[in-house]
């Protein structure tokens, strides 16, 4: 357990240490404030209208109209920008060749893969509490219900997870980072167009097929919904994307 | 303490060493010969479980390296070739980094950490960060890593590379100091290294051991037969190679390139013959100048250079790095 904080710590300051984390966190910030900005201004307007002329009609939800759409908005650009975390994990070790200092230091693969997926965690969970300063204010001025608002970042975390799980296993495959990156956020993309396999065609393979998706299973949570399918599905997807890790550092001991 | 047996270890495609074997006691202090390429660093990963071996077996402490590694690894310091530093972190932090990877308990690291910097003389670098430091205390902070934690075996991957001639004596001292408790084994291609601080020496060519011995018998083996440098001023040289070739209890005299023109030679004596007073004697009275007279065949490097030579790149190599053996530094490619 201390090797994994030690690693964990150790990750999490050196994103701290170079630009990154503030860029990452200046990008994401950045651009959750526009989406939020357009999205509760449309909400105003849109509510305002509503009232002139429904006049009775039921009160619009700040939940439907702003949070939702914000959190469909957050995923997909954390599928651009979290490659940019896990991109240097182990290709950059591997390059320096500081990965022969911890493959020889009394630790396990397996807490030097958590450690450094937990370091990545934070650097993202960082990036994550800026864009709920954004939220906090809904509640400063509105009630908006809380319920979806937690499992929209559970989702965001979940899927954030994920990718990372996926980032790292490739950054153990190259000394290159930028190919580490390149070839994560590829991934991504293609795992993120699947979902849309499904509305083209209701063949079961094209729902088999979307079910691979990250984002297919991240729409529920943003609407408020817990469902064990899709916790089933990033937990398991960040288990494989850790196992195949450790299969690649032992690999990478066999061949060197 | 480190026990190799039958160590063979296949890259994709060629083999880094072959079916070696040796055994190193406790406190002993193991010197690693080998050119480039020889093998030195491969056995090296594999006795840190950076490498697991192809066939064969090696053990640290009696525990075997693919069997145990947790537990060879808490024994072994290892300085590995390229010394494993952050860039971005500060020489103080990396240190209380490595010091809870090697398992020191919390309260103590403080205090190792300050007394590895003493040791190895970067107190003064302590808040600096990595990326400014020089080649010489990169390495520095690369031993300071790998001593940290007290470990009963070292592990030392060209521990001098980089280092100004004094840092090199201050690295040899240190070295030294650490040996009795410590057992250590040390890769390097400067000789004279081997010589003061070791005392046991192994020369690995392509991936094999060509000698493991004590530094002292090795010495004493390379004594029964003399090679004398020898440098003659006017004469022709094929005159003086004939006149040499007479003397009794030579068997052999190559020519050897000279600085200046002058003829030179490399002679060498049968088994227990002291050939230099005949040597002057028939130079002299054959009215040529003897310029210089020297005994070379007792130096590790000329032993280093003769059991490493290979056939056809021999000359060359030798040639090479007779210029640079004058600092004490051989890099035969
Ligand atoms: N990762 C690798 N993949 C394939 N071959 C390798 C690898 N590392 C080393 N080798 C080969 O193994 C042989 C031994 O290399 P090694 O690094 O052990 O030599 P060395 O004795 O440490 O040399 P040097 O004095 O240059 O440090 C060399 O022929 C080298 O080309
Ligand atoms: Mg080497």
């Amino acid at each position: 357990m201390r090797n994994i904080f030690t690693i964990c710590g150790k990750e999490l300051r050196s994103y701290f240490t170079s630009p990154i984390a503030y860029l990452l966190m200046a990008l994401f910030g950045l651009i959750f404030g526009y989406f939020f900005y357009s999205a509760t201004a449309y909400f105003v307007v849109a509510g305002l209208r509503a009232q002139m002329s429904g006049g009775g009609a039921q009160p619009m939800s700040i939940n439907d109209y702003v949070i939702g759409p914000l959190m469909g908005n957050a995923s997909v650009v954390g599928l651009f920008l979290i490659p940019l975390i896990s991109m240097r994990l182990f290709s950059e070790e591997k390059r320096s060749g500081t990965i022969e200092l911890l493959m020889t230091s009394p630790v396990n693969d397996w807490e030097i893969i958590i450690g450094k997926w937990l370091g990545a965690m934070s650097m993202y969970l960082c990036m994550l509490a800026l864009s709920a300063i954004n939220v906090a204010l809904l509640f400063a001025w509105g009630k908006p219900d809380w319920r979806p608002i937690l499992t929209g970042y559970l989702g965001l975390i979940l899927q954030g997870g994920t990718v990372l799980a996926i980032g790292t296993f490739i950054s153990s495959l190259t000394k290159n980072q930028i190919i580490a990156g390149a070839a994560t956020f590829s991934i991504c993309l293609l795992l993120w167009v699947l979902s849309w396999v499904s509305s083209y065609n209701d063949a079961p393979w094209a729902a088999a097929v979307a079910y691979c998706s990250i984002l297919t299973h991240f729409e529920p949570l943003s609407k408020g919904i817990i469902d064990t399918k899709d916790l089933v599905f990033y937990g398991s997807a960040i288990f494989l994307g850790l196992f195949l890790t450790s299969r690649s550092l032992d690999s990478l001991r066999w061949r060197a | 303490m480190i026990k190799v047996e039958g160590l063979t270890k296949r890259y994709a495609r060629n083999v880094a060493v072959k079916n070696i074997s040796f055994e190193v006691g406790q406190g002993e202090i193991v010197g690693f010969l080998g050119k480039n390429g020889a093998g030195k660093t491969t056995t090296m990963r594999v006795l840190t479980c950076f490498l697991p071996p192809t066939e064969g077996k090696a053990s640290v402490a009696g525990f075997d390296v693919l069997d145990q590694p947790l537990e060879v690894k808490k024994r072994i310091g290892y300085l590995p070739e390229t010394p494993p530093l952050y860039p971005e972190m500060e020489v103080s932090s990396y240190l209380a980094f490595v010091s809870r990877l090697k398992g020191i308990p919390s309260a103590e690291i403080l205090k190792r950490v300050d007394e590895v910097c003493d040791r190895t003389g970067i107190a003064g670098v302590k808040h600096t960060i990595m990326s400014k430091l020089s080649k010489g205390y990169r390495q520095r902070v690369g031993i300071a890593q790998a001593i940290i934690h007290n470990p009963p075996v070292l592990i030392l991957d060209e521990p001098t590379s980089g280092l100004d001639p004094q840092q090199q004596r201050e690295a040899r001292q240190l070295i030294a100091s650490l040996s009795g408790d410590h057992t250590i084994i040390l890769s390097t291609h400067i000789l004279s290294e081997v010589e003061q601080s070791c005392s046991k020496v192994i020369i690995i060519n392509n991936g094999e051991i060509v000698v493991s011995d004590s530094v002292a018998n090795l010495h004493s083996r390379r004594r029964a037969t003399e090679l004398v440098s020898i440098e003659i001023s006017g004469a022709s040289p094929q005159a003086v190679k004939q006149r040499l070739e007479q003397v009794p209890g030579v068997a052999r005299v190559v020519s050897r390139d000279s600085r200046d023109g002058t003829p030179a030679f490399e002679v060498e004596s049968m088994e227990n013959y002291l050939v230099r007073p005949d040597l002057a004697r028939a130079v002299v009275q054959a009215g040529w100048n003897l310029t210089e007279m020297r005994v070379v065949g007792e130096s590790l490097e000329e032993i280093f250079l003769e059991l490493t030579k290979s056939e056809e790149a021999a000359p060359i190599a030798a040639a090479a790095v007779a210029a640079e053996v004058k600092e004490g530094a051989v890099t035969t490619q």
